[in-house]
């Protein structure tokens, strides 16, 4: 009874939390929508300024080791004939966010493209978007222009990624057990702010980030988080910001160390970097998301020698794969890691690629048996 | 040509010279085209019909310009087998074409019906339709051998006297007509035809008073009727375009043969039977009333059909300028014609001078150049001609080459003129825009010749295929063997991409558009006897290429213009269209009136796109004064404003419906109305 309670008093001061953040939203969405209309009565030139992110608006800040948006904005402006139908969807969006808020309701991104949908008045057939990442386009820019983040906008993405381990969560105010949670792991949720999730008890002692569910199935079966007592972490690829969230609260708040295992390829490199420094298209939320001391601990370019893998693992880098890998030896957070460049300078000059799965060519179980516990006892791993 | 040597083959028993010279012979020049009746153009049935009415229609016309009489031609095809299956591929048709014409004098009829190479026109040099005295006489000689049926003639050379009625069938080996009937009467035109059908019977129908003299010629043939590319009805039609002084009126068989693909003069005849049936359908629209039209042409004219008879009406009751006969320019004669010219004039004068036969017997040879050439190969100017040495003869012609001389001149030459050209293509063509050119006369060989061309654009002409290349010479629609000819040439050489087209490499252009080219010369350069494409001559094709850039600059000038126009509207246009949206949503985040914000954007944008209008265009003029009002005053182009739909269309009023276009209004582009206009429906959309 009293422990319901509790959660019950948690729920209610969260809920006051949102308010107060969701009044603050809904201010800039009206100053948005004041600045439009001062300027078109004032004749000024009307548009709005969004931040840009592109890889140049991107600042890799050495020092805290994460990447960050610059100040570079770009104008979209009405009278321009590239811009004028963003312009207009920009203020359709802002007026479902404004919508969104006042329902004290939330919508997935697909929800959104459908909220703001429409045949342009005095068109026969012109839709106000023609397709959903249209829309997504738009809400990103509305995260960076107002400077609030995507679920204070009362937005969503599909959730994706899975968790399991020695730990106890509350989501929602529902009590959480990731010990019991079967063959299928708990489902990250796409918003895992503290409001949404609070961690109970933890007794795990690192996480384990895997690339996608099919090793991380793997290490489940084995009760990898049992015998070494861990949290595991799956993102599905590239994770989602829900992941990445959790893994950086899971680091920041409960002191875990992150440890990723992740293909031998640009993509896996891409992840990880994504994950340790943050992305290019989203350096407005590394703030909160990018985990600079995540380790990767493999597969390494050196694994193919060093486990005397059968031929049969490699798959040939290809021409984008190659153009792919020199792009990330240049990004400055890469650069200067000599490690990762000689890391990466040797999976070019070996010529091929590979992904975890290969690791099951020497025994199913290699990769938790054998593999991941070794690379964590020698700290064998890149940083 | 009138003797061809012919060698026999080699048999088993060797020939001797002698044997061999008993069979060899002289061949009639009847015997040689009956043999080869393709090179006369009476390859098959269905182009064997057209060739014979494309000569009788000739003729007539030649011969009533000649007279100096507005032409009246009438052609009646009567089916003669009118219960054929349906299968038939061919039947048997009565072709008659009856003009009011001077009539041929009663001597002569034998001559002009039943010989052929004879002829008034092959030894001058005259613009003129027939050339060589082939035509009529061959189709005569075609349907004898299809059909055993002698030619019925009809012709009344003197209004006050009877009619004189010979029939009469050719005798290919001796080149001779053989009279099978011969008497006066006074049934001219004749009243048969009065009866074919309703049509036939309306009093205007071959009206007495229309034919005061003529004459009238009925072949029977073996024949094929179709409608679409290379038939009797374009043909018709096509001339009716390039001779606006003549009122020609068709009365078409009953029945239509089926359609066979095998009869292939043009191998993508069935491609391109689409726009020549569009251009016989929509020949006959009406254009609205109260529409402004060029001056001196009256748009109201146009093909009527009516009751199985087609009638092209007159255009205009001018006759083409009478054209001169001109003598040979020294510039464009051989040597063997020089002596046979020196030889000609000594028959004719024993007497006559050097001297005196170059002033005579050339064009643009005064009395100081003539006393010049004599001087040049040394005789004196009384030397008579009989006196020349070869020697002499070839230094002349020498000289001849080097001499500066005046062009020949020009007043042999009538051009159909860039108003009748358009008047022409305005009344066959559904286009948009329409542009014309007439060229200053040029040489060829010696000769004098004169290259117009027009083209129409747009409309509803089809838009995803090759250009319709339209072809005339001296006002004669040719209609086979479009690739071989000059103008064909002419066409893909140019290169239309300067004007906005595409135009695939070393083709035709793509587009909608037609283009006409007329060739009027004192003697057009055939690629052969049936007369189907022009010998494809570097002055010619030069000359037509050059009208064809005056016609496609123009153009150019015109689809800039309407993409700038475009463009523009489209911009404007984004913005309108979005700024209902945008005030909406403002209005709903924090209540700013709609309708005033509304106006306010609207206002912005209005101001933004004016201030675009008035940028300078790609060639660096303003805009406000622009190419296209100088397209307005250019009287060689006319534009139909309402067929450019897609221009409306463009002009992105999405929303309203498509004006109905008011048919057929003929406007010199009355400026850009459209912009301003969509104010009021904007509005009502914001409440």
């Amino acid at each position: 009874m009293a422990k319901k309670k509790s959660t019950t008093a948690t729920a209610d001061r969260v809920n006051k939390r949102i308010r107060s953040r969701d009044k603050e939203t809904l201010t800039k969405i009206v100053k948005l929508a004041d600045h439009v209309a001062t300027s078109a009565f004032k004749g000024r030139d009307i548009n709005i300024a969004i931040p840009t992110r592109t890889r140049s608006n991107t600042i890799w800040n050495r020092k805290r080791g994460i990447l960050q948006m610059g100040d570079a904005k770009a104008t979209r402006e009405l009278f321009n004939l590239n811009q004028a139908k963003q312009f207009m969807q920009t203020m359709l969006h802002s007026n479902s966010i404004k919508e969104l808020i006042e329902a004290e309701k939330t919508l997935s991104l697909r929800g959104m493209f459908y909220k703001g949908l429409h045949t342009i008045q005095g068109t026969r057939d012109e839709k106000t978007f023609t397709s959903q990442d249209e829309s997504d386009a738009i809400l990103e820019d509305l995260e960076v222009s107002l400077g609030a983040l995507r679920e204070e906008l009362h937005v969503y993405a599909k959730k994706r990624g899975t968790m399991v381990g020695n730990i106890t969560i509350i989501d929602s105010g529902d009590e959480i057990d990731c010990r019991r949670m079967g063959s299928g792991g708990y489902a990250v949720p796409s918003i895992t702010e503290p409001d949404v999730i609070q961690f109970k008890k933890c007794e795990a002692d690192f996480v384990l980030h895997v690339e996608k569910d099919t090793v991380w199935g793997r290490f489940n079966e084995d009760r990898f988080w049992e015998k070494h007592n861990c949290i595991l972490t799956e993102g599905s690829g590239q994770p989602p910001r829900g992941v990445r969230r959790l893994l950086r609260r899971l680091n920041e708040e409960l002191g875990l160390p992150i440890y990723c295992l992740l293909d031998c390829d640009p993509w896996g490199h891409y992840i990880y970097s994504v994950i340790k420094q943050g992305s290019i298209s989203l350096a407005f939320e590394s703030e909160r998301l990018a985990i600079p001391d995540a380790k990767f601990i493999g597969i390494r370019a050196k694994d193919y020698e060093e486990c005397k893998l059968s031929d049969d693992v490699q798959i040939a880098l290809s021409d984008t794969d190659r153009k792919r890998a020199n792009e990330i030896l240049n990004y400055p957070w890469f650069r200067d890691n000599k490690a990762w460049k000689k890391e990466i300078n040797h999976m070019l000059s070996n010529g091929f690629k590979m992904e975890v799965e290969s690791l099951i060519t020497k025994d199913i179980s290699y990769v938790t048996e054998e593999y991941v516990p070794t690379r964590l006892k020698k700290k064998d791993w890149l940083d | 040509m009138a003797s061809v040597v012919k060698s026999s083959p080699t048999t088993k028993k060797r020939e001797t010279a002698e044997s061999m010279a008993a069979r060899q012979k002289e061949i009639a020049v009847s015997e040689f085209f009956a043999k080869n009746r393709h090179l006369l153009g009476f390859d098959n049935p269905r182009k064997a019909l057209l060739t014979t009415v494309k000569e009788a229609v000739d003729n007539s016309l030649d011969a009533c310009e000649e007279a100096g009489i507005l032409p009246n031609v009438t052609v009646i095809i009567e089916d003669l087998q009118p219960d054929r299956p349906a299968t038939a591929k061919q039947s048997r048709y009565r072709v008659t074409v009856i003009d009011n014409g001077p009539g041929i004098v009663r001597k002569q009829v034998e001559n002009v019906f039943g010989r052929l190479l004879f002829g008034s026109k092959f030894h001058r040099l005259k613009m003129s339709r027939g050339q060589q005295g082939i035509g009529i006489s061959a189709a005569g000689m075609y349907g004898l051998i299809t059909t055993g049926k002698p030619m019925v003639i009809h012709t009344r050379p003197n209004a006050k006297k009877p009619a004189h009625h010979i029939e009469l069938a050719m005798n290919t080996k001796t080149n001779r007509a053989e009279v099978t009937v011969d008497e006066e009467t006074e049934d001219f035109p004749p009243r048969r035809f009065k009866t074919i059908n309703t049509g036939t019977r309306d009093p205007g129908f071959l009206n007495p008073e229309d034919y005061i003299t003529g004459t009238s010629v009925s072949i029977e043939l073996v024949g094929r009727y179709q409608k679409g590319r290379g038939s009797v009805d374009e043909f018709l039609e096509l001339t009716a375009i390039a001779n606006p002084h003549a009122r020609i009126t068709f009365v078409p068989p009953s029945r239509v043969s089926a359609d066979e693909d095998e009869d292939g003069p043009l191998g993508d005849a069935q491609k391109d039977a689409t726009p020549a049936q569009a251009l016989t359908q929509e020949a006959a629209h009406t254009p609205a009333p109260g529409a402004e039209a060029p001056n001196d042409i009256d748009p109201t004219i146009t093909t009527i059909e009516k009751d199985g008879v087609i009638f092209f009406p007159r255009g205009t009751d001018q006759l083409p300028p009478e054209t001169r006969e001109i003598q040979p320019h020294p510039k464009g004669i051989e040597f063997g014609i020089l002596l046979q010219m020196l030889k000609d004039y000594e028959a004719h004068n024993k007497t006559g001078t050097l001297y005196n036969f170059l002033q005579e017997r050339f064009s643009r040879v005064s009395s100081s150049k003539a006393a010049e050439f004599c001087r040049g190969i040394g005789v004196h100017t009384r030397t008579k001609c009989s006196d020349i040495t070869p020697q002499q003869a070839e230094k002349l012609f020498k000289l001849f080459e080097e001499a500066k001389l005046p062009n020949p001149p020009t007043d042999c030459l009538a051009p159909i003129g860039i108003r009748q050209l358009q008047a022409g293509l305005l009344k066959g063509v559904k286009a948009e825009f329409y542009a014309a050119e007439t060229r200053e006369p040029a040489v060829y060989r010696g000769r004098p010749f004169l290259v117009e061309a027009a083209i129409a654009y747009g409309g509803e002409l089809p838009a995803d295929q090759p250009a319709r290349v339209i072809r005339f010479a001296n006002r004669v629609p040719l209609l086979f063997q479009q690739s071989a000819c000059s103008s064909f040439k002419a066409c893909t050489e140019t290169s239309w991409r300067n004007y906005n087209l595409s135009q695939p490499r070393g083709s035709l252009p793509v587009g909608p558009l037609v283009i006409m080219i007329h060739l009027a010369s004192v003697w057009v350069p055939f690629t052969s006897e049936s007369k189907e494409a022009i010998a494809d001559y570097d002055e010619i094709r030069k000359e037509m290429k050059l009208a064809l850039m005056v016609c496609g600059r123009k153009l150019g000038t015109y689809l800039r213009k309407r993409q700038k126009m475009k463009r523009e509207a489209a911009r404007r246009d984004v913005f309108e269209r979005y700024i209902g949206e945008i005030a909406k949503a403002i209005n709903a985040i924090n209540g700013t009136d709609a309708v005033k914000l509304y106006d306010a954007l609207l206002a912005e944008a209005r101001k933004r796109t004016a201030i675009a209008d008035a940028e300078l265009d790609e060639e660096g003029r303003m805009v406000k004064k622009d190419e296209h009002e100088d397209l307005k005053d250019d009287e060689s182009v006319v534009l139909v404003e309402s067929r450019a739909a897609h221009l409306q269309e463009a002009a992105g009023d999405t929303s309203a419906e498509p004006e109905a276009p008011s048919n057929g209004d003929l406007v010199k582009l009355s400026s850009r109305s459209r912009k301003p206009k969509r104010k009021a429906k904007r509005d009502r959309d914001v409440e």
